[in-house]
């Protein structure tokens, strides 16, 4: 990681001193949105069609996050970097580490599965808060996976790498809610990813990409603090493992243009061997810069 | 799990129930609703004030004549809200072309008028419904 925050920085600082572009604190206050866990600006389990960070047009933002997620059999922390600019690209980096169960372990396959994904997204479209129609975004995560023994083990098509192409839209309706503000996101996925691609990709029988809706819905309680659910359909591509769709309530809070923290009830289903997989989901974003 | 899937959509059905339920429409005027001119007189004059502090926004007011702003934002606001006022100003594009606001500072902006209406203790929820008024106008004002 420290490899990572030094280079972060130091693309940061080329950008600076050749670009007249100033902190990014120009959004609204909780207009920045979250980082989902892959890394992208989003809600918690959904990519959203928001650049990460509080830049406008003329400024660059950096931000880092932290997200657990503990679930009945299951572990997974993720944590990543992100840099945007001009609201206008977003790139990511995020590394997920996924504990596995004592059952798995004792195969000799190792304890953990380890995950990067790059990503990168564009802004094609509109602005959150103020063009008629929602903001569109494009985005990619290419997933690589450290060690694909267990996904080749399990029957993943492709054990070690896998890219997502997702199309997003987000808009922000004031006063849509009785008053309250009102946020949805629609996504769009191809994907051959089983469960975000942990357990590899595609399987004997799935060979292409299938496209996945998600969605997320919030309401704004006061400027500072959100509330609202999110769901992800996914593949089932294994047939030794069922994949069931995700889904989680959220409330978000977020004091200034510095910090974000949101806690959630998420269900992620079947994953592996384990059913009802059901827990908390806790993130954090700070925005450097 | 499909048990669980259920209770999932019966939440979002819920939301959307409340949601549309919530959307009903207000009889009072936005305008009646802040509380008439005096309301409306006293976030501008909140607003002045929050400009005047702010050093990048009132960068941009340093030849302005403060007075003219404050009658015809009191007007602006009066129409656009629903009251029984004229607007004698001039247009949005007239007023604000060379300016050149950016994005940042728009929202800046709209900070210290959510700051000017708190003062002025407009609640959080008709706050937004006079924001939900201005907002569309953005595009009439920023990069000229
Ligand atoms: C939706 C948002 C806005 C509305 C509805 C609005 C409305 C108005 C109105 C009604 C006037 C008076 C017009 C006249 O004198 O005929 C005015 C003047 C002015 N506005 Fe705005 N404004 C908005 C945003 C902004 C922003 C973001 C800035 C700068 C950051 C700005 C800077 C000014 C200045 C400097 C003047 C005085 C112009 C002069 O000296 O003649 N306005 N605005």
């Amino acid at each position: 990681m420290k490899i990572i925050r030094k280079a972060g920085l130091l693309a940061v600082s080329l950008l600076a001193l050749c670009h007249p572009a100033t902190a990014g604190d120009g959004k609204l206050l909780a207009t920045a949105g979250l980082t989902q866990v892959e890394g992208s600006g989003g809600g918690g389990i959904v990519p959203w069609a928001t650049i990460n960070g509080y830049a406008t047009k003329e400024q660059i933002s950096v931000s880092a996050f932290n997200t657990h997620v503990a679930v009945d059999d299951y572990q997974l922390n993720a944590l990543g970097m992100s840099l945007s600019l001009f609201n206008r690209v977003e790139f990511s980096l995020a590394r997920q580490s996924f504990d596995l169960p004592s059952a798995v372990i004792e195969l000799g396959l190792g304890d953990e599965i380890n995950q990067t994904i790059y990503g990168v997204k564009a802004r094609l479209y509109g602005d959150l808060v103020y063009s008629t129609w929602p903001q569109i975004s494009f985005g990619i995560q290419h997933k690589k996976l450290a060690d694909g023994a267990i996904a080749a083990a399990i029957g993943a098509r492709e054990s070690d790498r896998g890219t997502d192409y997702y199309l997003a839209a987000s808009k922000v309706h004031l006063g849509a809610a009785g008053g309250y503000n009102l946020i949805w996101n629609l996504t769009a996925r191809a994907t051959q990813a089983n469960q975000m691609g942990l357990l590899g990709f595609g399987s004997q029988t799935q060979e292409s990409h299938q496209v996945m809706l998600e969605a997320s819905v919030g309401v704004l309680l006061s400027r500072k603090l959100a509330v609202g659910f999110e769901y992800r359909q996914k593949p089932d591509n294994l047939a030794a493992f069922k994949e069931d769709d995700w889904a989680d309530i959220f409330i978000s809070y977020n004091p200034n243009k510095h910090f974000n923290i949101t806690l959630a009830w998420a269900n992620l289903g079947n994953i592996a061997v384990a059913d009802e997989q059901q827990g908390i989901y806790l993130s954090t974003t700070g925005y450097l810069w | 799990m499909s048990f669980i899937k259920k209770r999932f959509s019966l939440i979002m059905i819920a939301m959307t129930l409340c949601l549309s339920a919530c959307v009903s429409q207000p009889e009072q005027s936005v305008y009646q609703q802040l509380g008439g001119q005096e309301k409306v007189t006293e976030i501008v004059q909140n607003f002045i004030y929050e400009i005047e502090f702010n050093e990048t926004i009132f960068d941009y007011f340093k030849e302005t004549d403060i007075q003219r702003f404050h009658d015809k934002l009191i007007e602006h606001i009066c129409v656009h809200t629903g009251g029984p006022c004229e607007y004698t100003g001039d247009t949005m594009e007239q007023v604000h072309t060379g300016m050149q606001i950016t994005e940042a500072d728009f929202n800046l902006t709209v900070d210290l008028l959510i700051n000017a209406m708190t003062k002025a203790n407009i609640p959080h929820r008709l706050q937004n419904r006079v924001l939900a008024i201005f907002a569309p106008m953005r595009k009439q004002m920023i990069y000229i």
